[in-house]
């Protein structure tokens, strides 16, 4: 057994190689989701209901749809629309689309239980447009889903290793190659998920340094 | 596509629902035991439970098929790609499970189960009498939401070749050279499946509330 952690060991540099593209991937993905996710929440508060229902409608849809799907429809897809993506970037975009619904309806549910008395305040003060956004209703709804966000994270890391199907090198497939090569099946894996538990560990004690901030705020 | 690969597409949604629902007949009483032992503070087991529970509900379930199906052979009994799928989905969903029972157990009015135990009852007809009928309604909502969660995770058993959706719609697509459809109509079954476990989320929700709530 200490001979196959030997053999793991010795392909290292693998496991590190795909340990770097689910951070890169889970990271960068998050961050495009959530920032995008913020700008499809505010067409979810939309007060207009020829706005709202039909983005509701379509954050609900994607949300029914399992990640893995949403990989092939766009891997397979985005070629007859012209698109040609690499691997990589057709899982960078399934994360990024994903994971634009979940941020959006995790703002929306934060946004709906916001107090008037902030918003009617900010207005009374002459805050209006992208400044009331930017200033006002943004910081207090991205410093209340703290958890939800942490949560979010650890679910992108996890799906990320789904891509390893449409063949992305992230953590995931380099463990496989390594058991494929070797026969290693126990070692590999065991190390892999072992990375898995110390980032989302690592994600779960940053939503704690976070809230302790957002508490310092209230 | 022919009538004869939606057939086949079919089949996927029926092997994806008795492996799923396999994982939730499974999973969801494990996960009951194992908030039970951490709600009791049993001693080592307790801790057990809370390493297994990080531990699980960090780990990607494509990767947790691939150790069962791989690794379990090299040190123990060989085990088919189906019978790994339902123990990958039963493992990872006793772990959200059990904190979904745990909370309710938590949030459980501490005057009723000091009233239940001034009557003399036994921790057993306690459990039986008094929590559980009452924790299974406050927890079932969530524990939909729970489910919803393992039917979407269930397309990584096709890495182990179980022939559920997204193995079938895979199939298709090499048979036919055009995976564009087959997929579509695979994610199609998959929101129909979905959205029935949604719709019986919110049903729940509304016939129970919290626990206490009508008190």
């Amino acid at each position: 057994m200490s001979r196959d952690f030997g053999i793991v060991w010795d392909h290292a540099d693998l496991l590190v190689e795909g340990l770097i593209n689910t951070v890169i991937l889970s990271l960068a993905g998050a961050a495009l989701a959530l920032m995008l996710g913020a700008l499809l929440a505010i067409l979810l508060m939309s007060r207009n209901r020829a706005v709202r229902i039909p983005f509701r409608g379509m954050v609900d849809l994607m949300r029914c749809v399992p990640f893995l799907m949403l990989a092939y429809l766009v891997y397979y897809g985005l070629p007859s629309f012209g698109l040609n993506l690499d691997n990589w970037s057709a899982g960078m975009f399934t994360i990024v689309i994903y994971n634009t619904a979940y941020m959006a309806e995790i703002f929306r549910s934060v946004w709906s239980r916001l107090g008037r008395e902030s918003l009617e305040a900010a207005t009374a003060f002459g805050f209006q447009g992208p400044r009331l956004y930017i200033r006002i209703i943004f910081p207090q709804i991205f410093l209340a889903s703290g958890p939800l966000l942490g949560n979010q994270l650890i679910q992108i890391i996890k799906d990320s290793a789904f891509l390893t199907i449409i063949a992305v090198p992230e953590l995931t497939h380099a463990a496989s190659s390594i058991q494929a090569q070797y026969f290693v099946p126990f070692a590999a894996f065991i190390v892999a998920v072992l990375i898995y538990w110390a980032l989302c560990l690592l994600v779960e004690a940053g939503v704690f340094v976070v809230e302790r901030a957002a508490e310092a705020r209230r | 596509m022919t009538a004869g690969a939606f057939i086949s597409l079919l089949q996927g949604a029926g092997m994806t629902l008795f492996i799923s629902g396999a994982g939730i007949v499974l999973g969801v009483p494990l996960g009951l035991v194992l908030a039970l032992v951490r709600w009791g503070r049993v001693p080592v087991l307790g801790k057990i439970v809370a390493v297994y529970v990080s531990l699980l509900r960090s780990v990607p379930a494509v990767t947790l098929i691939l150790l069962i199906f791989f690794a379990v052979p090299t040190i123990g009994p060989e085990i088919g790609p189906i019978t790994a799928a339902i123990v990958m989905l039963t493992l990872n969903t006793a772990a959200f499970n059990c904190e979904i029972w745990r909370a309710g157990l938590n949030n459980f009015p501490a005057d009723q189960l000091e009233a239940s135990r001034a009557f003399g009852m036994t921790p057993l007809l306690r459990f039986r009498r008094i929590i559980f009928p009452q924790l299974w309604r406050s927890s079932l909502p969530p524990l939909i939401n729970e489910m919803t969660m393992l039917i979407k995770s269930s397309p990584a058993i096709a890495v182990v070749g179980v022939v559920e959706i997204t193995r079938a719609a895979t199939r298709i697509g090499a048979q036919t050279y055009d995976p564009l459809p087959p997929m579509i109509v695979a994610t199609v079954l998959y929101v129909l499946v979905i959205m029935l476990f949604v719709g019986l989320q919110r049903i729940t929700e509304r016939r129970y509330g919290q626990i206490g709530a009508e008190a």
